[in-house]
């Protein structure tokens, strides 16, 4: 799950890890309020869930409250087009209004878990080359990234801090050293009582009064997590989510829109994937990724019809169910009844394997509703491809 | 033959008295598996169909000679019963549940990797050695007794892929769901010497997924520690990154982690590549038919 920046730089606080003053506003008038109470120049930043906010106009500067309060109204309902949001862009519903900094020098400090299988720990990654996207740093110049594994057992230690204060070429001054050391101790327990999954501060910065401060902040968390941090559930924001994906997410479908025409719903996630990959082979765009479950069980598959024909896009249908322990025949009458209730207007076709097939096809076949039922796999993908052209 | 689970293998299921794990074990017993006791704390005492309930694991050791665990515990109590699992000295712990946070797969890796016990999953279909038994949720009816080993890191893809086989008359010596999660308690690479040292297995089936870098590991273990053929597909070539596609695992982060990536590793790794999911099983088919005439692949 993501957040906000303002949502990060809270919980950044709570963990005694130095921020910028600052507070969120949803309307000008409000960022005026925070403006004066700050009582200098301000930088007023858009709120939404994806980076490169400021290309796409959503950060301006203010050195008057009145100039907050214009700064916000031009950013409060625009749809910010960055290149992380698609051409559509996102509608900006706040703004976090914030005093600025001395900027001497622009670092990167990053969290993840290192999936690889002889580390498997939360390792921390920094660099000097902060400000920049720290992607095109690793492949241009890997050597700028330091990182610094925590070994589970024993936690943060101090020397990790120095460690990384001096790749950052701070290790000489004692003061910084130590800043740098409450901050990434601060953020090490963040990550492991929260449940993050990620943690980005980019940029870090060294001000020029000497302090070192979050001046941004991405935290993305753990969706296996949140079972244990209600506090952190509640910083949900379904407005930043694809309508579908919300309405899919409540029914306890695994749904994820993407550009294409055709739709596919498939029980079990990696058939899922080959599914997509099938349609592509065949010459074809798939319109989404759909988990529909190990069960699918009808009223599933009637919810799962429901978001499937809600995309405008989609101009055919690809079901594709690997019957293992729920019996094909089953599966038919949910597909059909599913198919009576949704009332579908695209074509269709059935790719149904496992116990009991054969009946199962019998069924689709009986039922009047215009299936076309398939057999083999890529079969299925080539069918509904020829259908829609 | 086979690996992990064979005739001496006796299997306590932890989660026994709920739906998932009830359901399960009656599909398990019915395949042949020797399932001896089960768990649920509070509920000790009590039988499923005639399986003995114990409180705790070390009960159904002492009492059943346990030497397997098959978990269908809630995720929020997973990582607590398999490090109850491992402190009890089972040596095999096989766990279906899903949603187990990553924070406690970090925990629970540090106490497997100072123990004797081997862990497949979480989030994972199981294991099944056809003629000797399965744990999990893999449909029976798809296996056959045979010698080709099968590891995948999907569900339904799976039982596809085994189904393929089965269909032209290869049978499956052990297949096996390590499970979609990031942590994995196995990896491809663990079980690669296991399915190397098995005599009964002839050929490999890999099956792999978009996301972290457990196909590159394979694919640098298989270039110098397999002599057996090994064919492989990775699921998720048209995923888009920074998505995850409903395995937690199964994200490209940073641009790493694609299958075209993961094909190519395999392939300089001398692993028969087959982009299409529909031809898996006719590609061993003629793997093996080599196998057959040559003996060996090197």
């Amino acid at each position: 799950m993501k957040i906000h920046e303002y949502q990060a730089k809270n919980l950044l606080r709570a963990y005694n890890v130095p921020v910028p003053k600052g507070d969120v506003a949803d309307t000008p008038e409000k960022a005026r309020e925070i403006a004066a109470s700050l009582g200098k120049t301000c930088i007023v930043k858009a709120q939404i869930h994806a980076g490169g906010r400021g290309k796409g106009g959503g950060v301006k500067v203010a050195k008057t409250p009145d100039e907050a309060y214009n700064a916000a109204k031009a950013i409060l309902g625009m749809q910010l087009v960055t290149h992380q949001t698609g051409p559509e862009g996102k509608k900006v519903l706040k703004v976090l209004v914030e005093e600025t900094s001395n900027i001497k020098k622009e670092l990167y400090l990053g969290m993840v878990v290192d999936r690889a299988r002889d580390r498997e720990c939360v390792v921390f990654m920094a660099s000097e080359a902060g400000g920049m996207e720290i992607e095109e740093v690793a492949k241009a110049t890997p050597e700028k990234i330091i990182k610094c594994m925590v070994p589970p057992v024993v936690g943060f230690s101090p020397f990790e801090g120095r460690k990384l204060a001096f790749g950052l070429g701070l290790g000489t001054d004692k003061a910084l050293n130590a800043q740098l050391t409450n901050i990434a101790k601060g953020l090490y327990q963040l990550f492991v009582e929260k449940d993050a999954s990620l943690v980005e501060i980019n940029p870090l910065v060294l001000t020029a009064e000497g302090d070192l401060m979050a001046v941004d902040a991405k935290i993305n968390f753990d969706d296996d997590g949140l079972f244990r941090h209600p506090d952190i559930k509640d910083l949900r924001d379904e407005n930043e989510e694809e309508p579908l994906e919300v309405l899919a997410k409540n029914a306890g479908v695994n749904y994820i829109k993407l550009d294409g025409n055709i739709a596919c719903m498939v029980n079990g996630a990696g058939l899922a994937m080959t599914t997509m990959d099938l349609i592509k082979m065949a010459g074809g765009e798939p319109a989404n990724f759909l988990d529909v479950g190990g069960g699918a069980n009808p009223d599933q598959i009637e919810k799962a019809f429901r978001i499937l024909t809600a995309d405008p896009n989609v101009q055919g249908i690809l079901v594709n169910i690997f019957g293992g322990i729920l019996r094909c025949d089953r599966v038919a009458n949910g597909l059909i009844q599913a198919a009576k209730n949704v009332d579908i207007k695209v074509p269709m076709v059935i790719r149904l394997q496992g116990t009991n097939v054969e009946e199962g096809r019998r069924l689709l076949k009986e039922s009047g509703l215009k299936f076309t039922v398939a057999d083999g796999l890529y079969e299925a993908a080539e069918k509904i491809v020829s259908l829609i052209k | 033959m086979a690996i992990l689970l064979d005739k001496n293998s006796r299997v306590v299921v932890q989660g026994i008295t709920g739906s998932e794990g009830a359901f399960h074990t009656r599909e398990s017993v019915k395949f042949g598996t020797k399932v001896v006791a089960g768990v649920t704390p509070g509920k000790g005492g009590m039988d499923v169909d005639g399986i003995p309930v114990y409180n705790r694991v070390i009960d159904a050791v002492e009492q059943q000679g346990a030497n397997v665990s098959a978990l269908y515990t809630p995720a929020a109590f997973t990582a607590d019963a398999i490090i109850e699992a491992i402190e009890a000295g089972i040596g095999l712990i096989v766990a279906m549940t899903e949603g187990v946070p990553v924070t406690d797969m970090i925990k629970v890796k540090q106490v497997l990797k100072t123990s004797k016990s081997r862990m497949i999953g979480c989030n994972c279909p199981g294991i099944t050695t056809p003629g000797v038994g399965k744990i999990g949720f893999m449909p029976s009816f798809i296996h056959k007794v045979g010698n080709v080993g099968l590891i995948s890191r999907s569900g339904t893809l799976t039982y596809e892929a085994i189904w393929q086989l089965t269909c032209l008359g290869i049978g499956q010596t052990t297949s096996i769901g390590i499970g979609g999660d990031p942590l994995p308690g196995s990896n491809f690479v663990d079980l690669l010497e296991l399915y190397e040292k098995d005599p009964d297995t002839k050929a490999l089936v890999l099956i792999g997924e978009i996301g972290g870098t457990a196909e590159e590991e394979a694919a640098e273990y298989i270039k110098s520690n397999v002599s057996k053929p090994v064919v492989s597909f990775i699921a998720g070539r048209t995923a888009p990154p920074g998505r995850r596609m409903g395995h937690a695992g199964a994200i490209i982060a940073g641009g790493k982690g694609t299958a075209d990536e993961k094909f190519k590793a395999l392939e300089a790794a001398g692993v028969i590549i087959e982009k299409n999911p529909a031809e898996i099983g006719k590609r061993v088919q003629e793997v093996l038919a080599k196998v057959g005439k040559k003996g060996k692949k090197k």
